[in-house]
């Protein structure tokens, strides 16, 4: 059987699959489902300082091969979180990713000492949720925000830290040079891209927030297309993702320069869609005779480096 | 460990209404589905539409799991069009389902499609039913309806079949000690308004769902307890807990 083991950031994962944040919950209802200790890594929902009840209104709305979501960032608080969900997360035997969402600098910075005294492996910075004020956007639009935030975050950070970027970045490529810059140990993009959806009959947006965030394969090539323009700009280990539905969309990002890949609506569609690709994953090396995935990582456009 | 998405193979989909359909799946296994419970189902191999859609059990007899449906987007237009011998994609049964501890007399309030679960929970629930059953102008399920029902009061909003206006024009809560209801949310609302302080009411709410397992918080609803899953807490929630908006 061919390995898909990966290591960044000192950190060894089983396979490239890690379960995207929002899309998962803690893992607890997938746990019915399947052994979560398959999965190379598990992201957890976004966390937010204090409890959050999340959005009113409609939440969700599909849209042709995709989904717009307005959730609102609902979780119980980084405390909670710690007492009640990091331990359960912890017995599966899989990487932990602590998603942290956060409205304000000091919120971000409140969060990350409270986070630092766990057994998280790693820290995945929000900066990209665009469907709370306080969700962190605010930050990953111009670079000038996300270093202010980076540098700080990346001060009293003791964890790994990897950086979400949201693809309404003014620039993808200078957003992911400036985090670098800033201290992030890694990047992982992108999140949702900002849209909306119109109630006709009623003259009204779909959502409460008017804007809402759209995920799943019609981002897709959009998403691949990030990833590979930043994978030629930064040095730091990739985390792509973007409406990811098989393994053949998993060796795109790989190709295109990704080490690590998510996988976000994909698990609406399918509880076990992470199985699937994690197999097909290593049945494809096994098939091209690659031996590590390092071999095809990136691959896309490397010559142009040269 | 639960079952993943499992692939059914139709016995029938028949169009018993217009925009109704009745599709009636091959099961083997024996699964305990409670009334209210849900299944999302999936009728296409392609990822547009994206979402599976949530639907509820209508009934289930001897290897045969039936549910009732409208024809309300693409989705369910796709699931129309199938036939006798094509698969349907199911996961499930996903959600809480109705208590049927309650005892003494019960009403029975459906509005519409929302008359999908109420068979299968009339056969598995005990004691006296009256059964008050609301359409827009065509009725349909009625027979399986009466069947199993003490009383059965139908309406139609045009005046097409039997009493003309609501279904809940003739209701008296203080008749029963428990009421249980499916339907449009403005009927639902008025279900709970008329039974508050004298009776209580089980609701089976909608939500669009993304899911359907409880991770995605998609189809959450606001209640007195603060906020829950409609696919995982529900879809059948104490009708003093609800709190409708708008």
């Amino acid at each position: 059987m061919a390995n898909a083991k990966v290591n960044i950031c000192g950190i060894d994962f089983k396979n490239p699959v890690i379960t995207a944040s929002g899309t998962f919950g803690f893992g607890r209802e997938y746990a019915d489902y399947f052994d979560l200790s398959r999965l190379g890594g598990i992201s957890s929902k976004g966390l937010t300082l204090n409890k959050k009840d999340g959005n009113k209104g409609i939440r969700l709305h599909e849209t042709p091969s995709g989904l717009l979501n307005s959730i609102g960032l609902q979780n119980p608080g980084v405390d909670a979180f710690i007492e009640e969900e990091l331990p359960f997360m912890k017995e599966q035997n899989t990487v932990i990713l602590a998603n942290v969402g956060g409205g304000s600098l000091e919120e971000y910075l409140k969060m990350i000492e409270k986070l630092n005294y766990t057994d998280i492996d790693m820290i995945e910075l929000n900066i990209s949720c665009p469907n709370v004020k306080s969700g962190g956007m605010a930050f990953g639009i111009r670079c000038v925000d996300a270093e202010r935030v980076v540098k700080e975050v990346k001060t009293i950070c003791k964890k790994p830290l990897i950086v979400k970027l949201s693809p309404n970045a003014e620039n993808i490529g200078d957003m992911a040079e400036s985090c670098v810059e800033s201290g992030a140990d890694a990047l992982s993009l992108v999140n949702t891209f900002s849209g909306m959806a119109i109630d006709i009959y009623g003259r009204k947006p779909v959502f409460d927030n008017t804007i809402a965030g759209l995920s799943g394969p019609c981002i897709k090539p959009i998403a691949l297309r990030m990833v590979y323009e930043v994978s030629k700009r930064v040095d730091v280990p990739i985390i792509g993702m973007g409406g990811i539905m098989d393994y053949k969309d998993a060796i795109e990002f790989i190709m295109a320069g990704a080490d690590l890949i998510q996988i976000g609506s994909g698990n609406f569609i399918n509880p076990t869609i992470s199985l699937d690709i994690i197999d097909g994953i290593e049945d494809f090396m096994e098939k091209q005779g690659i031996r590590d995935l390092s071999e095809i990582k990136g691959i896309i456009g490397r010559e142009n480096l040269c | 460990m639960l079952d993943g998405y499992k692939s059914l193979t139709i016995k029938s989909n028949t169009e018993i209404s217009t925009n109704i359909f009745e599709i009636k799946l091959e099961m083997d296994l024996e699964k305990e589905i409670k009334p209210g419970q849900f299944f999302m189902i999936r009728g296409w191999e392609t990822n547009d539409p994206f979402l599976p859609r949530p639907i509820s059990v209508a009934d289930v007899e001897e290897n045969t799991l039936t549910f009732l449906y409208e024809v309300r987007g693409r989705g369910t237009h796709i699931v129309s069009k199938l036939c006798k011998g094509d698969t349907l994609d199911i996961l499930g049964p996903l959600g809480n389902g109705f208590s049927l501890k309650g005892a003494g007399k019960k009403a029975i309030v459906s509005g519409g499609i929302g008359i999908a679960p109420m068979v299968y929970l009339l056969k598995n629930l005990e004691g006296e039913i009256d059964f008050y059953a609301g359409f827009r102008s065509e009725v349909y399920w009625m027979d399986k309806v009466k069947e199993h029902s003490n009383f059965v009061f139908i309406s139609t909003e045009d005046g097409s079949v039997c009493h003309k206006g609501f279904c809940i024009d003739e209701f008296d809560p203080t008749k029963y000690d428990e009421v249980l209801t499916c339907g449009p949310i403005p009927m639902m609302k008025r279900v709970i308004e008329l039974c508050k302080g004298i009776v209580p009411v089980q609701v089976s709410m909608e939500s669009k769902m993304a899911c359907g397992i409880g991770a995605c918080l998609g189809c959450t609803i606001e209640t007195r307890d603060g906020m829950k899953r409609v696919c995982k807490e529900g879809p059948i929630f104490k009708g003093s807990e609800v709190i409708f908006n708008g």
